[in-house]
């Protein structure tokens, strides 16, 4: 210990390369040990999402991808043999107080909101953090049961019947906002981009491709 | 030094957070709640343990002038284990304490301790620095979580104490983070003048 | 008008040393005096938009193709290290008279969290190559905002009598809670 080995550029290359090369072997070692786990996990949160946003039974769900103006939001249909029985949307928004906002949002097949859950957001805790509980039924600004319709939901200060969370409009606002992206997947919102209400005819279809394309 | 010399030392005397004073960016920014400071602390310490370890064994053969980039790499490997481990069976937590999982990497105690310890001693004794240095990190964080959420919103480890009408908001928040640790720092201090 | 968003929140709404917590250590260390602030905030600047260029590549052109994502963390703090020691090198011979001026502060980058926390944030943040160099550089300009207003207000605090237990570590932090405070303000105008 202590004694300081000399600096020649060989054995510095072949120290840093071998230590890398070890370093790297170790990390992939646990990689490859974590993945499925990870993904797992990843997929479970998604499941249990779903499953939370959706309050009927349901037997298998299939997904698509759905562009919303320049976004693309993920659709899941809940079904019973061919009978959709409700759909889930994970939808996002950047408007966050501190950006991203990732949520999953139920609709049954009217359109009207049957839960939601806050997969991820970075929003300051004791503020727009509440927003995991406070749109809920026993929250203070229940969406529950409400239908985004073509006009979307809007908290009160910007003329909607919303609650905002106290102190924290900009989350509010964040959230109204990703789950009008998602009423808007469903073709519902039609407000931003001027088409002709379609109101929720799309989701009772049978048929997927019906899903309204909005205009931007 | 005794082998509980050196556990104590990290504990107490040379406290990371309130003595050294390193290590400041993860200390300031997880410990919105005690659940975030312990988790933090934890992953820190398994990296401080780990790569004062390995250091310790290694420090004989790398060459004076690439000790620094050695160290770092090793540290590094450790953080992205801490990280993909925590992502497997933690993801909440993971999720809360995001972007500062991998700058434990940057994070001056762990390079400082590898610098400053494990490159002069041998194995057993930098493990019981690592554990000294980690508990001591990971009882300050703690200590720090708990006083701001009691501040901020009434509870500590989600366990309401008052009614969260009563917090103090602010103490959760970023200027909150910086005023509890000055007055932890300063009470430290006193103590240890006395 | 996005640019000028991204800009102007990175600035001051999530200012990088007192909102996102990034860049402590040299906000506490090298905060005394007004030129040695904005010496680091040169350097800082230098080194984090160079940083990001390099590690924004390099997560898109091997990290990504190759699916070694979990590789991140090592490689990212390795391009740094060597790229500080790079400047350092490049700068002594290109640039003496700018070397005095910032060579003393090069080392210090390295530990820098904000410069890996920027790296990956971006990536994470999935920005194009021209928004991560925008908001490299406004974090720069943020720390270095930051960094200045901290050592006038500490410059006029040795002036100060300040009660024992407080001087030094303490009342310094103090004093970066109030001014976090202050930076709230700028919450929510964008």
């Amino acid at each position: 210990m202590g004694k300081k080995v000399e600096s020649s550029f060989v054995n510095m290359v072949v120290v840093l390369f071998t230590i890398t090369l070890i370093a790297a072997a170790a990390v992939g070692y646990v990689f490859t040990l974590t993945e499925s786990t990870i993904a797992q996990a990843n997929a479970q949160k998604e499941s249990d999402a779903i499953k939370n946003v959706i309050p009927v039974e349901f037997a298998d769900i299939t997904s698509e991808k759905v562009a919303v103006g320049a976004d693309t939001v993920e659709v899941f249909y809940a079904k019973n043999g061919n009978q959709i029985v409700g759909t889930a949307v994970k939808s996002f928004t950047n408007s966050g107080f501190n950006g991203y906002i990732s949520i999953m949002v139920g609709f049954d097949t009217k359109g009207t909101i049957t839960g939601y859950s806050v997969l991820s957001q970075g929003e300051t805790p004791g503020l727009g953090s509440k927003m995991v509980d406070w749109f809920t039924e026993s929250g203070k600004g229940n969406i529950i049961g409400k239908n985004p319709g073509d006009k979307g939901i809007s908290v009160k200060k910007d003329g909607g019947e919303i609650d905002a969370i106290t102190a924290a409009t900009i989350s509010s606002r964040a959230f109204c906002d990703a789950v009008n992206r998602a009423a808007q997947a469903l073709g519902g919102v039609s407000a931003w981009s001027g088409a002709t209400p379609t109101n929720e005819q799309s989701v009772e279809s049978e048929n997927n491709e019906q899903v309204e394309p909005v205009k931007e | 030094m005794s082998k509980f010399g050196i556990i104590l030392n990290g504990l107490i005397k040379e406290n990371p957070t309130f003595v050294l004073v390193l290590g400041m960016c993860p200390t300031l920014a997880v410990t919105s709640s005690a659940t975030n400071g312990l988790g933090m602390g934890l992953a820190t310490t398994f990296v401080l343990i780990m790569s004062n370890l390995v250091i310790s064994l290694i420090a004989g053969f790398i060459p004076d002038k690439v000790r620094i980039p050695s160290f770092i790499v090793v540290i590094a490997a450790f953080v992205t284990i801490v990280q993909l481990l925590m992502q497997a069976y933690l993801p909440a937590l993971n999720d809360a304490l995001g972007l500062f999982i991998p700058l434990i990497v940057v994070n001056c105690i762990v390079l400082g301790r590898a610098e400053a310890f494990a490159c002069k001693n041998n194995a057993v004794d930098s493990i019981l620095d690592g554990i000294g240095m980690g508990l001591g990190f990971t009882f300050a964080l703690t200590l720090l979580g708990a006083i701001r959420e009691l501040l901020g919103s009434g509870k500590v480890f989600n366990m309401t104490i008052f009614p969260e009408e009563y917090g103090t908001l602010v103490f959760v928040l970023a200027p909150g983070a910086f005023i509890v640790l000055g007055y932890l720092i300063a009470i430290v201090n006193r103590i240890r003048k006395v | 008008m996005e640019y000028i968003l991204l800009f102007i929140a990175a600035v001051f709404v999530n200012n990088v040393v007192l909102s996102q917590f990034l860049g402590i250590c040299p906000f506490l260390g090298v905060s005394k005096k007004i030129s040695t602030a904005i010496g680091m905030t040169g350097a800082v600047t230098f080194v984090i938009i160079l940083a990001t260029i390099v590690t924004y590549l390099i997560q898109k052109s091997i990290l990504d193709p190759f699916n070694i994502g979990f590789m991140q963390t090592i490689v990212f703090i390795l391009v740094i290290a060597a790229l500080v020691q790079m400047v350092e090198i490049i700068l002594k011979k290109v640039s003496p008279s700018l070397y005095q001026a910032l060579g003393v502060f090069l080392p210090l980058i390295t530990t820098n969290c904000c410069v890996l926390g920027v790296a990956i944030q971006v990536i994470q943040k999935d920005f194009t190559l021209l928004e991560s160099v925008v908001y490299s550089g406004s974090i720069a300009i943020g720390f270095g905002l930051a960094l200045t207003l901290f050592a006038g207000i500490r410059e006029q605090l040795e002036l100060v009598r300040i009660p024992k237990g407080m001087q030094g570590t303490p009342i310094a932090l103090v004093v970066a809670g109030l001014l976090a405070l202050a930076f709230m303000g700028f919450q929510g105008i964008c």
